[in-house]
């Protein structure tokens, strides 16, 4: 009795042990298989032609150039109206509005982190893509800005979540010692709050890039996808592709172990190579937050 | 910080002005909440609207017809079903197995620290690099083809983050002492665990495992290519069949059924959107239900 007893709490310590090392393990493995599946193409595919500027599988052509520029270019236009709404939302939950108030928009701002992104691609097929058309008298409003808009609404969810965790973690004592001083609460927002959460805000700013990054099926829906190069300066308002909508629209059409099959896993690999970048930079930057707290207050 | 103090040391503008800035300031910063909150209640509301009047019995309980331009829904909605009960099949164990083992086990140290990175990192791949990661390994690998099982595998991996961390939160947040008190009675390690820690951190766990499986409801990059289909003309009937799901038809009757009568689009996005709100208020009733009964 006593035996099985010790056996029993042996084998269930292991078991529990294996399951925390789980996300190591497929960390791993979800990047052996993208390679096993993706390196092949570096051999089938001359450099040359990777980076290329035309992407056209049928022909033999697979520059990556355009898909990489087009997943650049909504990217960087989702950027620059998520970040500034975000981080002013978070501050206005964490720091301006009303407990009662806070409890309600928190939970909110996360009911949208939770649309799934399919819904969002819906609605900019029915309602964004045709008003974009009207408003700014396109050829077409499946254009790299509509999926900025939706790319954008996306990652604002992430950037207030964890900014506004950010906010509220700066001690209250920077806050008094400011208005004590005769700051406004506004003055002291800027200069003191802010500046103490910057670390957070930085890693909400990273993983809501990151989102914006590696979200596929609405930008799929909305971008019109057309894989060419967006060099020129109107190119946020024509069509374009990005390296997550090119896998998922052509996988589904070719055949196991073609070039074009290796190409889109090498894509994938890359996609895994920059989450991995962003993420770990994101984490690095929230340890030393944490160290850094838990220096100030010991 | 020092500067910031000096400087409003330094320069105490007056104090109208300053209010004047100050009020400014919070109705912009209101503005851009406003921004992002009125549009998630207006996609929410106009969805409902536009969808409700698609939604009776029979679209809920019959098979598409006419190339899915006509008919219900039917399969779509068991398929979907049937992936999250088999994704919670796969992540619920691995995951609070993997949330004991960093709040009771894990030593500080630097295996641990790459275990917590490892986990940041499954949080943020793509979704559709999930989905080449199953159709690579399960699908060709342990040649399960297009099915349930490889589709719901594929998808508990990319749900274990979440488990993970709200799972472990909750484990931590029941008091030290509650576990020093039942090893000094005589009571081990796992006893410890799991009759004291365990179903004091319940609720939170609960909350996890179903925000986790909230995401994997309306996700559907990683079932492109590991379990999907556009139609099936009867239910799956074992796991290793391939399956339709909610967010695959609503993908598919959006961009590639030219003629798609707008109603049924309307109806499926609700329905969808239905699932994962009811998700939603799920956990956070037992969330705040548990906040108000906690012992401690």
């Amino acid at each position: 009795m006593q035996m099985t007893k010790k056996w029993n709490e042996f084998f269930l310590n292991w078991l529990i042990k294996i399951s925390g090392y789980s996300a190591i393990i497929f960390v791993i493995l979800i990047f052996y298989f993208l390679l096993r599946e993706g390196l092949p193409a570096i051999g089938e595919v001359s450099i040359s032609n990777l980076f290329s500027v035309r992407w056209y599988p049928i022909e033999d052509y697979f520059g990556l150039l355009p898909l990489i520029a087009g997943s650049i270019i909504v990217t960087i236009g989702a950027a620059l109206f998520a970040i500034p709404i975000g981080l002013c939302a978070a501050i206005f939950i964490s720091e301006v509005s009303p407990r009662w108030a806070r409890d309600i928009l928190k939970p909110l701002v996360e009911v949208l982190g939770g649309i799934p992104s399919v819904v969002l691609g819906f609605i900019g097929i029915l309602i964004l893509a045709p008003y974009l058309r009207q408003l700014l008298d396109l050829p077409t409003g499946l254009s790299a800005l509509a999926g900025s808009i939706l790319l954008g609404g996306l990652a604002i969810p992430t950037i207030v979540s964890v900014a506004e965790d950010a906010l509220d973690s700066v001690p209250r004592s920077y806050r008094d010692g400011a208005l004590a001083l005769g700051a406004t609460e506004w003055q002291t927002i800027w200069r003191v709050t802010f500046p103490a959460a910057r670390s957070g805000v930085l890693t909400a700013i990273m993983l809501g890039i990151g989102r914006a990054i590696g979200e596929t099926m609405a930008v799929m829906m909305v971008t019109g996808n057309a894989a060419v190069l967006p060099i020129k300066l109107n190119s946020l308002f024509l069509p374009v592709r990005t390296m997550t909508a090119t896998i998922a629209a052509e996988m589904g059409e070719v055949a196991k172990d073609s070039t074009h099959y290796h190409v889109l896993f090498l894509i994938g690999v890359l996609l895994f190579v920059i989450s991995l970048g962003i993420n770990i930079a994101a984490s690095t930057t929230m340890f030393q937050q944490r160290k850094r707290a838990e220096r100030i207050l010991s | 910080m020092i500067n910031g103090f000096k400087e409003i040391y330094k320069n105490p503008n007056s104090s109208t002005s300053r209010k004047i800035k100050q009020k400014f300031g919070f109705s912009l910063i209101g503005f851009a909440t406003l921004i992002t909150v009125i549009p998630i209640i207006a996609i929410v509301l106009y969805i409902f609207i536009k969808g409700i009047s698609a939604i009776s019995w029979d679209f809920l309980t019959t098979f598409p017809t006419d190339g899915v331009k006509a008919g219900g829904i039917y399969p779509a909605i068991v398929g979907t079903i049937y992936l999250t009960i088999f994704t919670a099949i796969f992540s619920v164990p691995l995951g609070i197995g993997a949330a004991i083992y960093l709040s009771e086990y894990a030593p500080d140290n630097r295996w641990t620290r790459a275990i917590r990175i490892a986990i940041i990192n499954l949080a943020g791949i793509p979704s559709v690099v999930y989905g080449l990661f199953g159709l690579g390994m399960f699908v060709i690998f342990f040649k399960l083809g297009t099915s349930i099982l490889a589709g719901s595998i594929t998808l508990s991996i990319m749900t274990l983050p979440v488990i993970i961390s709200t799972a472990e939160e909750a484990l931590r947040a029941v008091p030290q002492s509650f576990r020093v008190i039942s090893i000094s009675v005589g009571a081990t390690r796992w006893q410890t665990i799991r009759r004291i820690v365990l179903p004091q951190s319940l609720p939170g766990i609960m909350t996890g495992v179903i925000l986790g499986l909230e995401r994997a409801v309306g996700e559907t990059a990683p079932i492109l290519f590991t379990a999907a289909v556009f139609f099936l003309p009867r239910l799956p009937s074992s796991p290793l069949d391939p399956t339709m799901a909610l967010p695959y038809h609503l993908y598919v009757i959006s961009t590639q059924v030219p003629g798609m009568p707008v109603e049924i689009q309307y109806g499926t996005a609700l329905v969808l959107i239905l699932f994962v709100l009811s998700l939603n208020l799920i956990a956070s009733i037992i969330r705040s239900r548990a906040r108000a009964h906690r012992q401690w």
